[in-house]
């Protein structure tokens, strides 16, 4: 079989508003009435601790009972819930503010056996970030399912540190550091 | 059963294959404090990479097609019909794929209040649009030819005409945000974004091709411009050849 050349990404350069965050796709991923809704909100930061005011974060995410509405997911046993496609997109304000309301997904499996903290996916585009920057949203209150998850449990405490959400604000507090001492943890994917 | 605790290995930037640029590329200035510099921590691909967002037919109108046809009249400029097609790495077409894609217009300005390049605005054009692929996982667009214009990243720093393209892929390891550029552009030696990726061939990947074929005669030039989408990093010592 022949494999064909991959494109490569570029940046989403500073205008990436014009076409990636018009309405229909939104940061709600469920609707903000709904009474399981968390907000989640955090800030996009550069090295010298400035906010990056021309980002977007994407989030993508299992539903309450840990399934993913794909055709991957054949876990039929797990209801899908009408409208919940488990997706999130927010720009990022002046301040490199974003903001995306949701649920707390359910766990999903790992490959090798037993099941992964509840976590949400996190996607990060903006100026100056040549290709997307991935990491993981962890939840606060997951202390038990937290310490055994499979991903969590093989990082360094500072790493580990920098995926777990703080409760507070109403909801939940996710920061992500493009670079330098308090940076996030991404992934290769 | 006791937590396994060995590290994860470790993918330095630098040293990452495939056709991607690397985070950290010094002659973009925009990379210097937001390029993430650490190395990235390789994990197994489990359901969450494994899926990723798929979207329907009630996410686009047909309009978002027509760049030249979302205002009272034409934009000024070279129209062109963009059609090509969404592949995996293995070459099966990806149908009902969300294209989305955005550009400055014939004079080389963005509709965004960021963008203060001297040059005139089109009161119709605003430079977004998006599709769905079809069961050949076909999109197409029509606009028109966004001009070049100049940036502040160096002393004369001009972007070769561009066009910016965002596919989801079949799950989140495929997701690519990419930019497509015109054959034979006289700015490609100098465009510190554009040669970012170091693989000649893989930069040739990103250039679309006049195709007289989808020309239309007395109406619009015609470009064609195919993407190919694949996971790249979790598989440094598996890197597709070219061909």
């Amino acid at each position: 079989m022949t494999e064909l050349g991959i494109t490569p990404a570029q940046t989403a350069g500073p205008y990436l508003r014009i076409g990636l965050l018009r309405n229909i796709l939104t940061p709600n991923v469920v609707d903000p009435c709904d009474p399981r809704a968390i907000r989640i909100r955090g800030r996009l930061t550069d090295a010298a601790g400035d906010g990056v005011p021309d980002g977007m974060v994407e989030t993508w995410q299992a539903n309450a009972a840990g399934r993913y509405h794909h055709p991957a997911d054949d876990r039929d046993e797990l209801a899908l819930e009408d409208g919940f496609l488990g997706f999130g997109r927010s720009g990022t304000e002046d301040d490199g503010r974003f903001e995306i309301v949701t649920v707390k997904p359910g766990r999903v499996p790992w490959p090798e056996g037993g099941l992964q903290a509840p976590h949400i996916g996190v996607t990060v585009f903006a100026r100056g970030l040549l290709k997307h920057a991935v990491t993981r949203l962890y939840f606060p209150d997951e202390t038990e399912a937290n310490a055994e998850d499979p991903v969590l449990s093989r990082l360094r405490p500072e790493q580990r540190a920098s995926l777990v959400a703080v409760a507070g604000d109403g909801g939940l507090r996710f920061d992500i550091c493009l670079q330098g001492p308090s940076h996030t943890t991404f992934f290769a994917v | 059963m006791s937590v396994d605790v060995r590290p994860f290995p470790e993918l330095v930037d630098a040293e990452r294959a495939g056709p991607d640029p690397p985070y950290d590329h010094f002659d973009y200035v925009g990379t210097r404090l937001r390029a993430p510099k650490e190395p990235l921590v390789i994990i197994p691909s489990t359901l969450t990479e494994l899926t990723g967002p798929a979207f329907g037919e009630s996410t686009v109108d047909p309009r978002d097609a027509d760049l030249t046809r979302q205002h009272a009249g034409q934009p000024l400029g070279e129209r062109m019909v963009l059609s090509g097609r969404v592949l995996g790495s293995d070459g099966k077409p990806l149908r009902g794929q969300l294209v989305e894609i955005w550009q400055a217009n014939a004079a080389g300005r963005y509709a965004h209040e960021v963008d203060d390049h001297d040059a005139p605005l089109d009161p119709n054009f605003s430079g977004a649009g998006r599709c769905l692929t079809d069961d050949e996982g076909r999109y197409q667009f029509v606009t028109v030819k966004p001009g070049a214009y100049p940036w502040k990243n160096h002393t004369n720093a001009w972007r070769p005409n561009h066009i910016h393209f965002s596919v989801f892929g079949r799950a989140l390891t495929e997701r690519l945000v990419t930019q497509m550029y015109f054959p034979g552009d006289p700015l490609f030696p100098y465009d510190p974004i554009l040669n970012s990726v170091r693989d000649p061939k893989a930069r040739e990947r990103m250039i679309s091709m006049f195709d007289l074929g989808l020309t239309e005669p007395e109406w619009a030039l015609g470009f064609r411009w195919d993407i190919v989408v694949g996971g790249k990093n979790a598989t440094p010592l598996e890197e597709p050849h070219d061909d």
